[in-house]
């Protein structure tokens, strides 16, 4: 069998894999959010928040309650970073310098995971247990609140209510990351990755001497890693580093993890919308969108063009031997299509038109799937937008799901799409414009206004994966990278919740002969169309001086 | 204004609250539990999968050394693999990648001096390697620096050299090779591969025994 061929099989397991896990995962989680049974440890959880988690709560409360604990949740992660010369277990590590500490604690709590440090020379057990893997639950359990507060919107009518932020976000926790998480731990550990609080210690070598070896609770946090689309590593190779992913199979399962959430939430919008095939119809855009992106990047990676890898014989620079390009290219697909940014191999290395396509994928706005929560509600708020764009065209008062997309409901959606291409252009010309920025870069021309390109962009979409050749720990990066990191993810979820309230008021309009059916093929072919024209439109100019020129010369 | 700042104030104590107790149950209950299972259940994978030879360990089966001599097989290059500079104390490994692009000038320089050096010691008297054999992870490095694999293609082309060092046969090695081979998983997952230490270890004891 032939590695393309081998490729192609992988992709299609992989799919088995995601369709068998849809339909109980999606209507599980849809009752997790539907009943109103409370476990007794979630009651304990509620006792020691004091929060009454059967209070409803308007749009501008469940958005304070986001917003609290995100700020809490930065301050805390900040000072733990800060303090960490005189915490115990932290194996001697110092103090993180402000500005990266800074950088560090929004990166994590926005779940974007876009790391400024080396994670074996700069986070202690402390740290990396009790403060980044924490985040790495919570921020993805904020993210399926938030979208499951603009699914409400969509099933509720004639009120202002979308549910409770605290008993959300916890049930996010107990009742799908935690138990998922635990179970995914243990796979990986059973296949190599390694578990244990034995901190830095000397191994022999087959030629004598012997080498020092960073071990820390690496499955646990590798599990909720993928899991919850967050994407730090344990480890500065992250999950290209043996120790996080040791086989060909657990980089197959990681692809999985991180895919799961974001595809079966497809399934629990339907459910709670009273409509599954409405569902399908989001499932079979975003599920278009991730094939033809991995079909490409197979497809570039495969042909190899590129000076080096021309004499080379092979995209496998960057690469390791037990992924191959095949693998290792769904990997690349599948982490910058969702928010997740943890990579099996490095971008940076990847053919020129390779890593315009990992860009463009997060350029889309990470929807197909997305991140946890995120893509949903970024995929939502497409399809205001396609369904606006088709009212336009047949001169109708457009509709979606039975509720009306009037001035407001729109305006909200048109800000929301505005937010992350502002901070990634503005960010990134600014970048490029002053003296020092550019020192940061590693490889001059095309490829060195991709670093910055995809640095921003990267961070404006909270994914988290780097051209990594980039020196992001400057105060310039650390800082502005923050600033998109926050503004990119905080600013959406405030339009996705103001949509959420004033859906929510309306009352469902029926539907008639001439309502476009959004769970039809020709709605998802409509929304396909919509996304790449507008992400094309947006980013065009800034790909084609980067990676475009890149791959188009070699 | 009085009153909206103390509402603030309640949510904030509330977001602490919710922090302090999810902390507890995702950072501290949770990576214990696994890490209790995983001892009990996987011992060696857990710390590390460390591979013994002669009863002493010699490293981890997953992760890659450098600076075998010639009489051994070869490992990919690792121009990613970095040293600590931040943490003085210890001399940590850093993992890590070139992250050099594909039409980075240095990094056709140093693919076309690992061809050369390739095609040099792996030639002998003969047996003469052409520059069209050697494979592509034999002169690029890999994701993590710490690449505990190369391809057969690769391990291949190293059986006459490493044959005629240790006075063994090219058929005694590329049995050796052959016997270390590990093909894709259940047949179509990622790719064939031969684990370097594994094969050295049992050239080593091999070489012993003639």
């Amino acid at each position: 069998m032939g590695p393309v061929l081998a490729g192609v099989l992988q992709l299609l397991a992989l799919m088995g894999a995601l369709a068998l896990a849809y339909i109980p995962l999606g209507t599980y989680m849809a009752k997790v959010y539907s009943t109103d049974k409370h476990w007794r440890v979630e009651k304990w959880i509620y006792k020691g928040i004091g929060a009454n988690p059967d209070t409803e709560m308007r749009w501008t409360a469940y958005l304070r309650g986001v917003l609290a604990f995100s700020a809490v949740g930065v301050l805390f992660l900040y000072l733990l970073q800060r303090l960490q010369g005189v915490l115990p277990g932290s194996l001697g590590f110092q103090a993180i310098d402000p500005d990266q500490a800074f950088n560090t604690a929004v990166s994590f709590v926005t779940n974007t995971n876009w790391q400024s440090y080396y994670g074996e020379q700069a986070m202690g057990h402390v740290v990396q247990t009790a403060g980044l893997a924490v985040q790495n639950f919570v921020s993805a359990a904020v993210g399926i609140a938030v979208a499951v507060a603009l699914v409400r919107g969509f099933a509720r009518s004639r009120t202002g209510e979308l549910g409770n932020f605290w008993s959300d976000m916890v049930r996010g926790v107990t009742r799908i990351l935690l138990p998922g998480a635990f179970i995914a731990a243990i796979v990986l550990v059973a296949c190599g990755a390694i578990q244990n609080f034995s901190g830095i210690h000397e191994v022999g070598q087959f030629m004598g001497g012997s080498q020092q070896w960073n071990g820390g609770a690496v499955a646990s946090q590798e599990a909720i890693k993928e899991f919850g689309t967050n994407g730090g590593g344990y480890f500065n190779a992250n999950s290209a580093h043996p120790f996080e992913n040791p086989t060909p199979f657990t980089n197959l399962f990681e692809i999985f993890l991180l895919l799961v959430i974001p595809f079966s939430l497809t399934r629990t919008f339907g459910v709670m919308v009273g409509s599954v095939k409405q569902g399908y119809a989001i499932l079979a855009t975003m599920a278009t969108i991730w094939v033809g992106f991995v079909a490409l990047m197979m497809w570039t990676e495969f042909a190899h063009h590129g000076p080096a890898l021309q004499i080379a014989g092979g995209a496998m620079e960057g690469k390791e031997v037990r992924f191959g390009v095949g693998s290792s290219s769904i990997f690349a697909v599948s982490t910058t299509l969702t928010s997740t940014g943890a990579v099996d191999s490095f971008h940076s290395s990847f053919t020129g038109l390779g890593g315009g396509i990992t860009m463009l994928g997060m350029m889309l706005g990470e929807i197909a799937p997305g991140g946890t929560g995120s893509g949903l509600y970024g995929m939502l708020i497409m399809a205001i937008i396609a369904v606006f764009i088709a009212g336009l065209m047949v001169g109708r008062t457009p509709e979606y799901l039975g509720k009306k997309i009037g001035t407001r409901e729109i305006k909200l959606a048109a800000c929301y799409i505005l937010v992350t291409p502002a901070l990634v252009l503005v960010f990134a010309g600014v970048a490029m414009a002053l003296p020092t920025p550019v020192h940061s870069m590693t490889n001059s021309g095309a490829h060195g206004f991709s670093e910055i390109l995809y640095a921003y962009t990267s961070a404006a979409n909270n994914n988290g994966s780097a051209f990594a050749g980039l020196n992001a720990d400057t105060q310039w990066f650390n800082t502005t990278l923050g600033l998109a990191m926050a503004l990119g993810r905080f600013l959406p979820m405030v339009f996705v919740l103001a949509l959420a309230g004033s859906l929510a008021e309306q009352r469902p309009v029926p539907e008639t002969a001439g309502t476009l059916r959004t769970n039809k093929p020709l709605f998802v072919g409509l929304l396909v169309g919509a996304i790449l024209i507008i992400t094309g439109l947006t980013y065009f100019p800034a790909l084609a001086l980067g990676p475009l020129a890149e791959g188009l010369a070699s | 204004m009085n009153n909206s700042v103390s509402n603030t104030g309640r949510l904030l104590w509330a977001g602490l609250r919710a922090l302090l107790v999810l902390t507890l149950v995702t950072g501290v209950i949770y990576p214990l539990a696994v890490t209790g299972v995983a001892q009990a259940l996987f011992h060696d994978k857990a710390n590390g999968s460390e591979v013994k030879a002669d009863g002493k360990v010699v490293g981890s089966s997953l992760i890659g050394q450098q600076d075998y001599g010639l009489a051994y097989f070869q490992p990919r290059p690792a121009k990613g693999l970095g040293e600590n500079s931040v943490n003085t104390q210890y001399k940590l490994i850093l993992s890590g990648a070139t992250n050099r692009s594909a039409d980075n000038p240095e990094l056709v320089t140093w693919v076309k001096a690992a061809r050369a050096k390739v095609v040099k010691d792996n030639s002998t008297a003969d047996y003469k390697v052409e520059p069209s054999q050697v494979p592509a992870d034999a002169v690029t490095s890999s994701g993590s620096g710490l690449d505990p694999d190369i391809s057969p293609a690769y391990a291949e082309l190293q059986v006459h050299r490493v044959a005629e060092r240790n006075g063994l046969s090219v058929a005694q090695v590329e049995k050796l090779v052959e016997e270390h081979t590990d093909g894709r998983t259940l047949g179509f997952i990622g790719e064939p591969r031969v684990n370097v230490l594994e094969l050295n270890i049992a050239l080593k004891a091999l070489a012993a025994k003639s």
